[in-house]
């Protein structure tokens, strides 16, 4: 009969090992870095660029961490003898190349190799966002992420209601928001931050009060005043990972679009006109900017607003949804935003259609040789005084 | 003859229809004919014969501007997209 050193001498046998020294360079080849090591070990510290795959959940989530069989896999442990069992089994699981770090994470410390504390989300939070931890594109280090992105929201009007209540739900560290409204009871038939016991109060107001009280993971930065040429750079200070542009007017759109290009801001767009909207995402010189997509504003009398022209209640819902998801992916830099796409939503016909949007090379702001570098008179430029 | 989706902000100028069907091999012909029945659209679509900047006229999926303009050619089968800026938040 086998005891536990037979084991270890003939699984050692049939694995390769590689010292702290040898696997770092490794690790710099593209290899991966599996710690098999318990959940409190783990945060006590940990090497960093390495993924959590405690030994009894190996064999079934391994193929999550390490996709691809041909790369080398690094495994640790604290002092080198379970990553010894753990290689053997990716071999019998055709991984090409297994490999154990010998002294485990004793001797990677000990050899003077950089290691880190993780941050963890702790027991509270690890229930409220139980949902996102369980999704592979978010998870606990996504999460984490959310927790300390800065997102602006550029009114809390139809549009900034539901972007800025799921962005503070799916725990987004810091919200901002520029509006300098009042509630009026002509908002509340769509605006659902707001509700008839703040009628009368700024919206800034009325709606951190609605996010706070959903979360208080978030923090609320209020700007209550109309974002102009003056107080932009200011605003935008703090530094913001995204804006959700959600503004009832042109002149707000062009200088939210000529900030954002300038200081390589992505800008979650959406616009809605009684049973139909748009959106989509500009991203610095990644795709188009609005005025690549139009170059000037229509005439007054051609664009009439919602407060003109009406908009359902439920469009804005859909749409500044769609914003603060597209916001969410930007913020954990996954799936593929809307990014040179323009998305249409009927909802009359209940259909969603998409138009491809390109850089225009004479784009006066984001093209090849910008004529405008600087802030221009917004309201001037959108009365049309080139028509 | 090819279909034309009309924006909610133009619907006045065609009776309050949301897609209409227009006859011509390019975006000009079609426009001409969409035109000469509703009037009232010329001066939302075109300055000065040519497309507004502040309009967008996509055929299957692709903005006019980065093809041929006003000359891209159109059939039967293609939807007509006229897409003005909109404001509204």
């Amino acid at each position: 009969m086998s005891n536990y050193r037979d084991l270890l001498r003939t699984a050692r046998a049939e694995i390769e090992e590689l010292h702290a020294p040898q696997a770092r360079e490794l690790l710099d080849d593209d290899a991966v870095l599996v710690d098999v090591r318990e959940r409190d070990e783990w945060e006590q510290g940990r090497i960093p660029g390495a993924v959590h795959v405690p030994r009894g959940h190996l064999e079934s989530r391994i193929e999550q961490a390490a996709p691809d069989r041909s790369r080398p896999v690094v495994l640790y442990c604290a002092s080198g003898n379970r990553s010894v069992f753990a290689a053997r089994t990716l071999g019998e699981l055709g991984y090409e190349r297994p490999i154990s770090l010998a002294g485990g994470y004793t001797e990677w410390q000990r050899s003077g190799l950089p290691t880190e504390l993780p941050r963890t989300l702790g027991p509270a939070r690890s229930t409220r966002y139980s949902r996102h931890l369980l999704i592979p594109e978010v998870g606990e280090e996504g999460q984490l992420r959310l927790l300390d992105s800065s997102i602006l929201l550029v009114g809390a009007g139809g549009l900034g209601s539901p972007a800025a209540l799921y962005l503070a739900a799916a725990g987004v560290g810091r919200i901002g928001i520029v509006d300098a409204d009042v509630v009026d009871e002509t908002n509340l038939q769509r605006q659902i931050a707001h509700s008839t016991d703040s009628l009368g109060e700024p919206k800034t107001d009325s709606a951190r009060r609605r996010i706070e009280g959903l979360n208080p993971d978030v923090e609320v930065v209020p700007f209550r005043e109309r974002l102009t040429s003056e107080n932009i750079e200011r605003i935008l200070d703090p530094g913001w990972d995204v804006i959700v542009d959600g503004a009832d007017n042109f002149p707000t759109r062009y200088l939210v679009n000529d900030a954002c290009v300038w200081h390589d801001i992505p800008v979650v767009h959406g616009s809605i006109f009684r049973f139909e909207g748009q959106v989509t995402v500009f991203k610095p010189r990644s795709g188009p900017c609005y005025r690549c997509l139009f170059p000037q504003p229509p005439p007054p009398e051609l664009a009439p607003s919602c407060a003109e022209g009406g908009v359902l209640g439920v469009l804005p819902g859909v749409i500044g949804s769609i914003q603060a998801s597209e916001a969410l992916k930007l913020a954990l830099g996954i799936g593929e935003p809307l990014i040179g796409r323009l998305l249409l939503y009927d909802a009359l016909s209940g259909e969603f259609t998409e138009v491809k949007l390109r850089r225009d090379p004479a784009c006066p702001v984001c093209g090849e040789s910008p004529t405008i570098t600087d802030y221009v008179d917004y309201v001037e430029f959108c009365q049309g005084v080139a028509h | 003859m090819s279909r034309v989706r009309i924006p909610p902000t133009l619907r006045s100028e065609t009776q309050g229809a949301r897609e209409v069907e227009a006859r011509g091999g390019t975006v000009r012909e079609l426009l001409d004919d969409l035109m000469s029945r509703f009037p009232a659209l010329r001066g939302q679509l075109l300055e000065e014969d040519d497309l507004a900047p502040f309009v967008n006229v996509y055929v299957e999926g692709e903005d006019v501007r980065t093809k041929n303009g006003l000359e891209t050619a159109v059939d039967e089968s293609s939807l007509i997209i006229l897409l003005p800026a909109m404001a509204g938040g």
